[in-house]
């Protein structure tokens, strides 16, 4: 092994020197990128290992009876539906606050394709998340409580819902990554949104416009009931604000702010 | 190749590069001399299209450089050792760049033996490396791609004189196969033993550029005679300027073998023909960027600099 054999530009392997990398392989890069690094991949174990927690302990407590698919999924999607939005926040701001954004926008020139590649990839994280957890809710029922009338009531309408609850959120939180680049106020703002909206929305006031701009409350009714066409106007608007928006103003600035050294 | 024509940038109402034109031609080595500040870093992020100029733009290859359907296959870039994920892996962190630009995983193996990462700093995770591995890294990333122009900014930073030496052997053999090389430094003894080509950059200015040959071709001479005057009128008659130096010796603004022709041809006896000393590039560098915002000195004129631009 000699310098000579290896830093040549009079290169042996020419496949693909000239090939714009497509967007397939980007995002199999992003999903690599989720699971490469030590806080991707202990998030991603934990949202897995809180999920057999929480859906063993759903099923332990209460009557029998009441172990049915719904309410078991609701409290299995839990750990998904808080900690994706974060993984979404990381493989965005982490480029900037690990400065690997030099590296990644230099191989990849044109940065809209970079977060879109970040976005779909995103989508398939939440909706493997949520087989996963699916997969986990059914096996928990079935082994708990064979037999009981209407288990699985609803079931596909539900794991519909469910999907969207968990794409939406993921995607709120890449947007609100993009937009402040960096994890920590990102995260923080992940976390005290609802709540501090949800304050605001209690005056009584806003009490006919509420439904219509609470996202939290509309990914959250998702996996408790099969929702109506009023519930969905209403989850569809307060997306548009609150994923949306942020996720126009987020891809604006990642395109455009300069990447320092 | 590397072309810029007057490139320009102002960061927060400063002129941090201004008016930058040179050349890099594939087969050299070009040494990017200036102190910490002086806008080297920016003028390399604006080829590479990280940031963008506030007037002319960087040709790399015959093109904008984000106009290169898969750059990483044919420049290949180190502008800052650290910037990669802590939490990943030495080899992960080659194999995620190897995957998008779409290179075979042994290469990542390949380039990790290159450049002397064994196998267990390879599974190391970076946040726990040294600057010199760091470096090392960070130089295999940017050969990865196999390609035709390096790009590295401070690449001799934080390696020992071990790892220097083989640095400069390593793009020494890349630029006789045909690369192009630009490399940055804020010393001139990393540079000097390498590059073909130099540029020195104080505040936002390209204030010096040309062959290393000719900015380190010693251009003053000192010199000695018994017949003085007839030495003074000699060198006058010459049109080579001369002013007088310590005991009976003149300092001359011409290279020694110059002095020995007029000397030869007048018929003047020459006791004493020396190079003078402390003279050339690290003269040059040392007064182009301590002053700051100097503007270059007429002794720069002396030692025959190109004009600017005017590169062969």
């Amino acid at each position: 092994m000699t310098a000579t054999t290896l830093v040549a530009p009079i290169r042996e392997n020419t496949a693909g020197v000239h090939a714009r990398p497509g967007l397939g392989r980007l995002v199999a890069v992003e999903l690599r990128k989720m699971v490469d690094t030590r806080a991707g991949f202990w998030l991603q174990v934990a949202m897995v290992a809180l999920t057999v927690v929480v859906v063993v302990v759903r099923l332990l407590v209460g009557d029998r009876a009441d172990h049915t698919f719904q309410p078991v999924l609701d409290v299995g999607l839990q750990p998904s539906a808080v900690l994706l939005p974060i993984l979404g926040i990381l493989l965005v701001t982490s480029e900037w606050s690990q400065r690997s954004a030099l590296v990644t926008f230099a191989l990849v020139t044109v940065r809209s394709r970079v977060l879109g590649a970040k976005l779909i990839a995103s989508l398939l994280r939440a909706v493997a998340m949520l087989a996963v957890s699916v997969a986990i809710v059914a096996v928990g029922v079935l082994v708990s409580s064979p037999g009981v009338e209407g288990t699985w009531s609803d079931a596909a309408p539900l794991i519909g819902q469910s999907a969207v609850n968990l794409t939406a959120g993921m995607v709120v939180g890449v947007a609100l990554g993009a937009i402040l680049l960096a994890p920590a106020p990102a995260i923080v703002l992940l976390l005290a949104l609802p709540t501090s909206w949800f304050a605001v929305l209690s005056l009584p006031v806003f009490s006919d416009v509420a439904p219509w701009v609470d996202y939290a409350r509309g990914l959250g009714q998702m996996t408790e009931y099969v929702m109506s066409a009023t519930q969905w106007a209403q989850v569809g608007t307060s997306l548009v604000i609150w994923m949306v928006l942020p996720l126009l103003i987020g891809a604006w600035r990642v395109t455009r702010r300069e990447v320092t050294a | 190749m590397i072309h810029t024509d007057g490139l320009t940038k102002r960061l927060g109402g400063r002129t941090v590069v201004s008016d930058v034109t040179f050349r890099c031609e594939p087969g050299t080595v070009t040494g990017f001399l200036g102190p910490n500040g002086a806008g080297k870093t920016t003028t390399m992020r604006m080829l590479v299209g990280l940031s963008e100029p506030d007037s002319s733009h960087a040709q790399v290859l015959g093109g904008r450089y984000r106009d290169l359907p898969n750059p990483g296959r044919r420049v290949g870039i180190l502008l800052d050792a650290s910037a990669q994920h802590a939490g990943r892996r030495g080899r992960e962190a080659l194999a995620v760049s190897a995957h998008t630009m779409g290179v075979p995983a042994q290469r990542v193996d390949a380039v990790l033996e290159l450049v002397g990462l064994d196998e267990a700093a390879a599974r190391q995770r970076v946040g726990k490396y040294s600057l010199g591995m760091r470096q090392r890294l960070g130089l295999a990333h940017a050969l990865l791609g196999d390609p035709e122009v390096l790009i590295l900014d401070e690449p001799a930073n934080g390696l020992d004189p071990e790892g220097m030496r083989w640095m400069r052997g390593l793009l020494r053999t890349f630029a006789d196969r045909g690369g192009t090389v630009l490399l940055s430094s804020h010393l001139l003894a990393e540079v000097e033993a390498v590059a073909d080509r130099m540029m020195i950059i104080s505040s936002g200015r390209i204030r010096a550029q040309g062959s290393s040959a000719e900015l380190l071709t010693e251009s003053r001479t000192i010199v000695e005679a018994d017949d003085l005057a007839g030495l003074d009128a000699a060198l006058h008659r010459a049109g080579l300027p001369t002013h007088p130096a310590d005991g009976d010796r003149r300092l001359v603004e011409a290279e020694p073998e110059v002095v020995a022709r007029v000397a030869m041809s007048e018929g003047v006896v020459l006791r004493r023909l020396a190079p003078a000393e402390g003279a050339g590039l690290e003269r040059l560098f040392f007064e182009l960027t301590t002053s700051g915002t100097s503007t270059p000195s007429t002794r720069t004129d002396s030692i025959h600099l190109e004009p600017r631009g005017a590169t062969a």
